[in-house]
């Protein structure tokens, strides 16, 4: 049996459901998922249409991590903690923004729940508005591009270090150009005790302007360029770094997704991808990606 | 009175492979078995899954399941040894004069 798809709703080409069968899959399906409103949520629950092959529930927008947190309790307290791993399946928005509340309030309390955010860097299921994690330049409904603005200005949050700062024992970014390793992750992630955070970045087809033919190819030079470092933490302590061999410059990521496309031509782009390339050479230099 | 079944946990068995989203592209994959060297990338990348490994007797090869292929070229562009090919559909070849 699958335990995600097929047929589902999601989109030709879009990269989140390439993780989510990933990470049950490599748990070999011992998983109850929990599942914040969003993209994923809908192309996977529909009545009569669930495509989920393993125990499921959505209930809100932003309380997954309440609920992840709830369902973890009620396992240990039946003691049947043994039987699955809770996953928390959630969309950028739901992570970066709304739910950051009851996911905070689950990492503190350090239930042992394994969070996965898969990052499409913005509300895309209501039609591409920005979140916390859009990053710079991003042109969306809610930072249209215009004579005055150039898209998105302000950084994206750093998720994966606000996990860390909660103590967490496990924190790490993924992504789905890289599935071996993004599924190498969820399995350590489950041999710790207590939060675990993975965020995995994963292209969105309509939102980012791109097609299928992009998927991969648009994911492996967000990781190739630096502004999509891969890292990895346990209990708070950096411990793997993907090393990139030759960085590539932040243009050659931006100029094929039509979210950015502005930005070579609009009065203030230059400002803006000077902007991005320092926040890829800011990462190289905190993480040692120059191989 | 009539009885409903509820499932607890809002989990029902899968049934979305009802839905055949093989007919929401213009294109289908599909893969010469005679190139393919059975590295699964395609089925890892494939988003729906419409991909699977099949053996017969000692050659192992992927295939595309056409009710799922939404023809979005991912595999076509995972395959390291160009054993993938897109075709359009029948219904959206049309002839121009
Ligand atoms: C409290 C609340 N506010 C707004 C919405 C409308 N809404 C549904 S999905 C969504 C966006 C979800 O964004 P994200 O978490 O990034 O997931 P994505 O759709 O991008 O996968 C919004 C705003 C809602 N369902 N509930
Ligand atoms: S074209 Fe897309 S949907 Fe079809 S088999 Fe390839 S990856 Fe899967
Ligand atoms: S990616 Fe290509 S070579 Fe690898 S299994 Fe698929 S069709 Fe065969
Ligand atoms: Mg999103």
């Amino acid at each position: 049996m699958n335990y995600f798809g097929p047929g589902h709703g999601a989109c030709p080409g879009c990269g989140f459901p390439i993780a989510i069968r990933g990470a049950i899959e490599v748990l070999d399906g011992k998983v109850i998922a929990v599942n914040s409103t969003g993209c994923l949520e809908i192309v996977s629950s529909m009545y009569g249409r669930n495509t989920w092959g393993v125990p499921y529930i959505h209930s809100l927008f932003e309380n997954a991590g309440a609920v992840a947190a709830g369902i973890e309790t009620a396992l240990r307290a039946m003691k049947r903690d043994n039987e699955a791993h809770v996953v928390v399946f959630a969309g950028d928005g739901a992570t970066f923004d709304i739910g950051i509340g009851t996911l905070s309030g689950m990492m503190d309390r350090d239930h042992n729940v394994i969070y996965i955010c898969y990052d499409n860097e913005a509300y895309q299921n209501t039609g591409n508005q920005q979140s916390m994690a859009t990053p710079p330049g991003a042109n969306t409904t809610t930072t249209p591009v215009g004579k005055l603005k150039p898209g998105k200005t302000g950084r994206k949050k750093d998720m994966v270090e606000i996990a860390v700062a909660h103590g967490v024992p496990y924190a790490a970014s993924a992504s789905i150009a890289y599935p071996k390793d993004f599924q190498r992750k969820v399995k350590r992630a489950a041999e710790f005790e207590g939060s675990k955070y993975i965020q995995v970045h994963a292209p969105c087809v309509t939102g980012w302007g791109i097609d299928g033919k992009l998927t991969v190819e648009v994911s492996k030079l967000a990781v190739e360029t630096g502004l999509y470092p891969l890292v990895e933490y346990e209990y708070g302590k950096l411990v793997k770094v993907k090393k990139l061999k030759q960085r590539k410059p932040v243009e050659e990521y931006l100029k094929i997704q039509r979210r950015f496309r502005h930005l070579f031509k609009h009065e203030m782009g230059k400002e803006i991808l000077e902007q991005l390339q320092k926040i890829a050479d800011e990462n190289a230099e905190k993480y040692g990606l120059d191989a | 009175m009539a009885k409903m079944k509820l499932y607890i946990g809002a989990s029902s068995p899968a049934m979305s492979s009802e839905m055949k989203t093989g007919d929401w592209g213009t294109e289908l994959a599909y893969i010469d078995k005679e190139k393919c060297i059975a590295c699964g990338q395609c089925i890892t990348f494939c988003p729906e899954p419409a991909t699977s490994m099949v053996e017969e007797g000692d050659k192992k090869y992927a295939v595309v399941d056409h009710d799922y292929c939404k023809g979005c070229w991912i595999c076509f562009t995972v395959c390291p040894v160009d054993a993938i090919e897109m075709k359009t559909k029948e219904i959206y070849k049309v002839e121009v004069c």
